[in-house]
């Protein structure tokens, strides 16, 4: 009895010096400070050196938290547990945030920086007149191959990802919206198509596929296309910037039968504490010499027209991820749930049907 | 002394009340309300409804199975060769050891060695056999995972093992029966509630694998897990998500009763 009690004991004072280390460890932030800014970003989505040059300039304390997918925010954020300064949902759920009224209309007056950013990048439909979101980065669904296995040119659309020759060589991303989208896409329909008949072509279009495909993943793309296990991937231009960052034989490009288009955009969800330090970190982050230098480390496509032009002089800029047709892109409009049901469950059967 | 044991009981208690019970039943109403709140069967008709969750339940339960059975081919000659080793403490450490590493690491080291030019391939390729497809398939999924299960069912068969009175096996040689006999008549039956064990820490998580169906097999295989990551992850349907981790522990449950009756028989 007596060892038991001693070890009980022995295992409550670890816990407590544990507790104590891992506190003085944690940078204090009273979550009450003024000089607070809580920024909910995408996983890696952010230079760090220019927290610390914001941190440096405007004095505010920067709590930096994650998420990985679009649903996951939604949900921490509906819930509230934490109020949030600033957070980078993607575009439909930009539009179904200000649905449900969780968002605060910005004063653009505050954000004296907001002339850089590009007009193609604004008053899209999900926040016309972007009322509620600055854009943060952009991008498009596309295909990345590599040029030792496949001969540039000879991939040209949608449509010839169906060719036999490509036995077994793609990658596709894990996501329905996009591969439904891109198998409505290559029948020339819209990638916001609500038609049941034609959402039911578009999986056996898939299933069509599925002699070619390789496996369909996450993340992982990105490592198996820069150590060529793989030769074709479809996949977002982020992520294939990044890739070609660490491959130069990769190359991008977005389909003739036109793809997606989405946003990235900072926005103030409504119970945020620290109003006036969200304004002076999108301020900051629309200031052309730090957007530039978030996109070359991050890799991704910036709405900020002058940080753009810093790149080209640099030679940073990643020229094949601007290099699109805007007019043959399509933002994903916020779909009702069961439409998106539809999608997700036909994107299931597919995936069932692969061999 | 009665009113004080009692008293002691009470942190277990709101234990399994807080973290047992409440989530099975929050689970189960969620399962049983629809989107609007309403109490209802519509998740289940839509289940029961829909081909690709019956073929999914099927898939589950047709890999769990195969995943099981490799792992006891594997397991019971390993526990076997340990219990009847002079240094058992030091194998049953190597073979526990891998659970200690993060299960992830354990599934990349395998993208690493099932790649394109991954060490597998290097050495088919020395025995003259042309780089062949060895991650993305099915084989590689059922592997990996009864790499991954081995521990657990080593363990309780290894302790079975070494319960059993090495008197009794001397006694069946003693009577005439040869190896085999020795084995099938008396040490395989006499192991068979660590079998069971065994079976069953393996079988019931193998029902809802997902990271690695998504790692190893390239979402060319679907189990239920993947089913239910869909339902909470993206499209945000958590009464049918519910619906289907309530199928999943009604199936365990199945499970569970069907291994472990028999043993009340004997």
């Amino acid at each position: 009895m007596k060892k038991l009690v001693g070890l009980i004991g022995s295992l409550l004072l670890l816990c407590g010096l544990l507790f104590a280390g891992v506190k003085s460890l944690t940078p204090r932030h009273a979550a009450g400070g003024s000089k607070t800014l809580v920024l909910y970003n995408w996983g890696a989505y952010l230079d760090p050196a220019l927290i610390k040059k914001f941190e440096r300039e405007t004095g505010y304390q920067v709590v930096y938290e994650t998420f990985d997918s679009n649903e996951a925010m939604l949900t921490k954020i509906r819930q509230g547990g934490t109020a949030y300064d600033l957070a980078v949902p993607s575009d439909y759920t930009i539009a179904k945030m200000r649905k449900e009224h969780l968002l605060q209309p910005l004063d653009k007056s505050k954000l004296s920086n907001w002339k850089y950013l590009d007009p193609a990048c604004l008053n899209h439909r999900f926040d016309p007149g972007n009322r509620y979101s600055v854009p943060y980065f952009w991008g498009t669904l596309g295909i990345v191959y590599n040029d030792q296995k496949i001969k540039p040119g000879q991939l040209q659309t949608w449509n010839d990802l169906w060719q036999p020759r490509y036995h077994r060589q793609i990658l596709l991303v894990d996501s329905a919206r996009d591969i439904m989208g891109m198998a409505l896409a290559s029948e020339g329909k819209s990638m916001n198509s609500t038609s049941s008949v034609q959402l039911k072509l578009a999986e056996a279009k898939l299933v069509a596929l599925s002699p070619n495909v390789k496996a369909i993943v996450g993340d992982e793309m990105r490592m198996y296309l820069e150590q060529g296990e793989a030769a074709i991937g479809v996949t977002w231009s982020g992520e294939a910037a990044q890739m070609m960052q660490n491959n130069r034989h990769l190359r991008y490009f977005v389909p003739a039968e036109g793809s997606n288009l989405w946003f990235d955009n900072l926005v103030i969800p409504k119970n945020a504490r620290h109003r006036q330090a969200a304004y002076a970190f999108i301020n900051f982050m629309l200031k052309p010499e730090n957007a530039a230098r978030n996109a070359a480390y991050i890799g991704y496509a910036t709405p900020n027209w002058r940080a753009k032009q810093l790149l080209r002089q640099r030679h940073q800029l990643e020229s094949q991820l601007y290099q699109v047709d805007w007019r043959h892109l399509t933002v994903y409009r916020n779909l009702r749930q069961r439409k998106l049901q539809e999608y997700n469950d036909l994107f299931l059967n597919f995936k069932m049907s692969s061999h | 002394m009665k009113n004080k044991s009692s008293f002691f009981l009470i942190p277990y208690l709101m234990w399994l009340l807080l973290f047992v019970a409440m989530p099975i039943i929050l689970l189960t109403v969620n399962a049983f309300t629809d989107t609007q709140g309403q109490i209802s069967l519509t998740n289940l008709r839509a289940f029961l409804a829909n081909g690709a969750c019956l073929k999914m339940m099927v898939n589950s339960f047709w890999y769990a199975l195969l995943i099981t059975g490799l792992t006891l081919l594997v397991s019971y000659p390993l526990a076997l060769v340990i219990a009847n080793c002079r240094h058992q403490r030091l194998w049953l450490l190597l073979v526990i050891l891998p659970t200690w590493i993060n299960l992830l690491l354990k599934t990349y080291a395998f993208i690493g060695l099932l790649g394109q030019h991954g060490l597998v391939n290097q050495a088919l390729q020395f025995f003259g056999v042309a780089p062949r497809q060895l991650l993305f398939t099915k084989a590689a999924f059922v592997v990996v995972a009864a790499y991954i299960e081995i521990p657990f069912m080593v363990l309780p068969i290894y302790d079975s093992l070494h319960a059993l009175d090495k008197q009794i096996v001397a006694a069946a040689r003693d009577l005439g029966a040869n190896a085999w006999q020795t084995f099938w008549r008396v040490i395989w039956p006499l192991t068979l509630p660590g079998v069971r064990a065994g079976v069953q820490a393996v079988f019931i998580p193998s029902l809802s694998l997902f990271i690695i169906t998504r790692l190893i097999g390239g979402n060319k295989v679907i189990t239920l897990g993947t089913a239910i990551e869909e339902y909470f992850l993206t499209t945000m349907n958590w009464h049918m998500g519910s619906m289907i981790g309530v199928i999943l522990i009604v199936i365990m449950v199945l499970v569970l009763l069907a291994t472990s009756g028999k043993e009340q028989n004997r």
